[in-house]
């Protein structure tokens, strides 16, 4: 078998597809050997995404309707459902974004498709698919093989993984699909919510000095706060100096915080796992100091010192203050 | 209200340095420090503070070894109620489903107004038992909460969603909720605490207890095998600088001031 059909789940952010729509339909598109790649597209008043989705796929199953307004894990899933067991796809590809983390997991039981969960990259085998994905927070790579059964496959794959390539211009067909009148009783949506806006705008900052749970303590902020002013950079931080309250949420940067994109962005005792480094863009220059050389942190950046960063950082930034006088 | 807590006791990779064991599929254990996972102390935390202001039982649950019993020896330290000790050698090499599949038997069973598991582990990492879990109890279920509360039969939940937005969203109990770290501040557990709870009895629960076909589980019944584990290249992208601090910090300086930095 060499023509393989597929299925991606489109994500919407602010109602565009996101990235990982792109990602995925050019995944999807080498894996397909010449099958269909089709999408699935669902939320409220989507007409214009579906439209630049049609350069992308060859069919957009459109589930477009009110109740779909917040995307919800388990509507898409109720849905993707129906549409897997009468297309059987012989693989679903969703992004391994919050909002697929919540829909993935829940469609794999109902479809009984094996899921294979945060994929790096996808092959596909003889009697299945296999993937590389990470474990023990990304310092480790396994080869994974999932087999088909018959039921088709499912992958979540990590957004920024994946090559995008030329649109193909598929001229894809759009299809509008029904949305059961009672689909969404489950969940009642409150409120979104926005990360508040802090005193400075992280996003329009040149540079980032940036620290994390190597700080270890929250008085130890300050050699990192006087590194940024030095540099005249802003201070942004990851995951766990947020849960641990010693900075705002706003400074956060990552899938669940902000997405910034500075000149330069020194990261300080960060190990750099995908969610933190899903928020940083544009392509800047990145400079780690992290005391342990395995950290996934120095895969990405462009300069690295491995070292104790309470000798390295008040160094940093005697050095930086002589040469600005 | 009968909450259960499902929780898992993994290594701590953050600072260890890691190999590749003989076999290939998995990692040297030797030298590491094994604990509980980051996400599941928050989901305990979430439980024993529920159960404080809305009464009721907290039980935790663990799929996993002899020593894995140390987690729910924590989790009864923290004020969880009861514990259970989901054990048999069928049920290793488990994927997520399998895992899935374990809990599911154990819970249906008994009652369970609210499910809680932490939103990822950080060994396997698939982020994915939780919401199988829920598929097969067939009960509601939200991933990445951030904040959670009960009001009689309703849990209202706030989560991570897209574009680094959170969502507030109402669901009926029972249900399952994944926890992301942060939602609240776990309570210390000291030496004195698990001693405490040291002469409770943790029941264990095998397959046939369960009712669990052996092949459904385990490394023969996972959907999803690892075929081999590597290192990925190390430091592919950075250039490593190397010397003194005194060195380091100067090339630093320099590359810094190359890309506009100073």
């Amino acid at each position: 078998m060499s023509e393989r059909n597929l299925l991606v789940l489109v994500e919407l952010v602010g109602g565009e597809p996101d990235d990982s729509a792109y990602e995925l339909a050019s995944e999807a598109r080498k894996l397909a050997g010449g099958g269909t790649v089709a999408a699935a597209l669902i939320g409220s008043g989507v007409g214009e995404a579906a439209q630049t989705l049609t350069a992308w796929f060859d069919r957009i199953h459109v589930y477009d309707d009110p109740q779909l307004a917040q995307p919800d894990g388990e509507a898409a899933a109720e849905l993707l459902t129906t549409l897997v067991e009468r297309d059987r796809p012989w693989a679903t590809l969703v992004p391994h974004t919050n909002n697929g983390m919540d829909a993935a997991p829940v469609l794999a039981v109902k479809t009984g498709c094996p899921l294979v969960a945060d994929c790096l990259s996808l092959e596909a085998a003889d009697d299945g698919l296999k993937a590389v994905r990470t474990v023990y927070g990304g310092k480790v790579h396994a080869r994974v093989s999932v087999r088909d059964a018959g039921q088709g496959l499912m992958a979540t794959v990590r957004p920024g993984s994946c090559t995008t390539a030329e649109a193909p211009g598929a001229g894809g067909e759009i299809v509008t699909e029904t949305v059961p009148a009672d689909l969404v009783p489950h969940r009642r949506f409150v409120e979104t919510i926005a990360p508040e806006a802090g005193a400075v705008d992280l996003t329009q900052a040149e540079i980032l000095v940036a620290v994390g749970r190597g700080i270890e303590e929250e008085e130890n902020l300050e050699i990192v706060q006087s590194l940024a002013e030095a540099l005249g950079a802003e201070v942004a931080c990851s995951r766990p100096v947020v849960d641990k309250n010693w900075l705002p949420k706003n400074h956060q940067v990552g899938t669940s915080g902000v997405t910034v994109k500075p000149k330069i962005y020194i990261a300080v005792g960060i190990s750099g796992s995908f969610q933190h480094m899903g928020g940083l863009k544009g392509g800047g220059f990145i400079a780690a100091i992290n005391k342990d050389p395995a950290a996934p942190i120095f895969n990405v950046a462009d300069v690295g010192i491995v070292g104790d960063l309470f000798d390295i950082v008040p160094l940093l930034e005697e050095k930086v203050r002589e040469l600005k006088g | 209200m009968e909450i259960i807590v499902c929780i898992k006791r993994v290594p701590d990779v953050s600072e260890a340095e890691l190999d590749i064991d003989r076999s290939g599929q998995g990692i040297d254990e030797a030298d590491l420090v094994y604990g509980i996972n980051e996400w599941d102390n928050f989901a305990i935390e979430a439980a024993v503070q529920l159960k404080e202001a809305h009464g009721g039982t907290v039980t935790a649950i663990t799929v996993g070894g002899e020593d894995d019993e140390e987690v729910l020896r924590r989790a009864l330290a923290m004020g969880a109620d009861e514990a259970l000790h989901l054990r048999d050698e069928a049920f290793e090499g488990s994927d997520a489903r399998g895992i899935a599949t374990i809990l599911h038997k154990a819970i249906s069973s008994r009652p369970h107004d609210l499910v809680l598991t932490g939103a990822i582990s950080g060994d396997e990492g698939s982020g994915h038992v939780g919401g199988m879990l829920a598929a097969m109890l067939g009960i509601r279920q939200v991933a990445l909460a951030t904040a959670l509360t009960v009001d009689r039969s309703r849990a209202t939940v706030r989560h991570e969603v897209e574009g680094g937005l959170e969502r507030v969203v109402e669901l009926d109990l029972p249900a399952l909720v994944t926890v992301q770290t942060g939602l609240n501040e776990p309570r210390y557990v000291s030496i004195r605490g698990i001693r405490k709870v040291s002469g409770m009895e943790i029941p264990v629960a095998g397959a046939a207890d369960l009712g669990i076909d052996p092949a459904t589980v385990g490394l023969t019944g996972a959907q999803v095998v690892t075929e081999e584990l590597f290192i990925p290249p190390r430091g592919e992208g950075a250039e490593i600088l190397e010397g003194d601090d005194d060195d380091m910090v100067d090339t630093l300086i320099e590359r810094l001031r190359e890309h506009g930095g100073l």
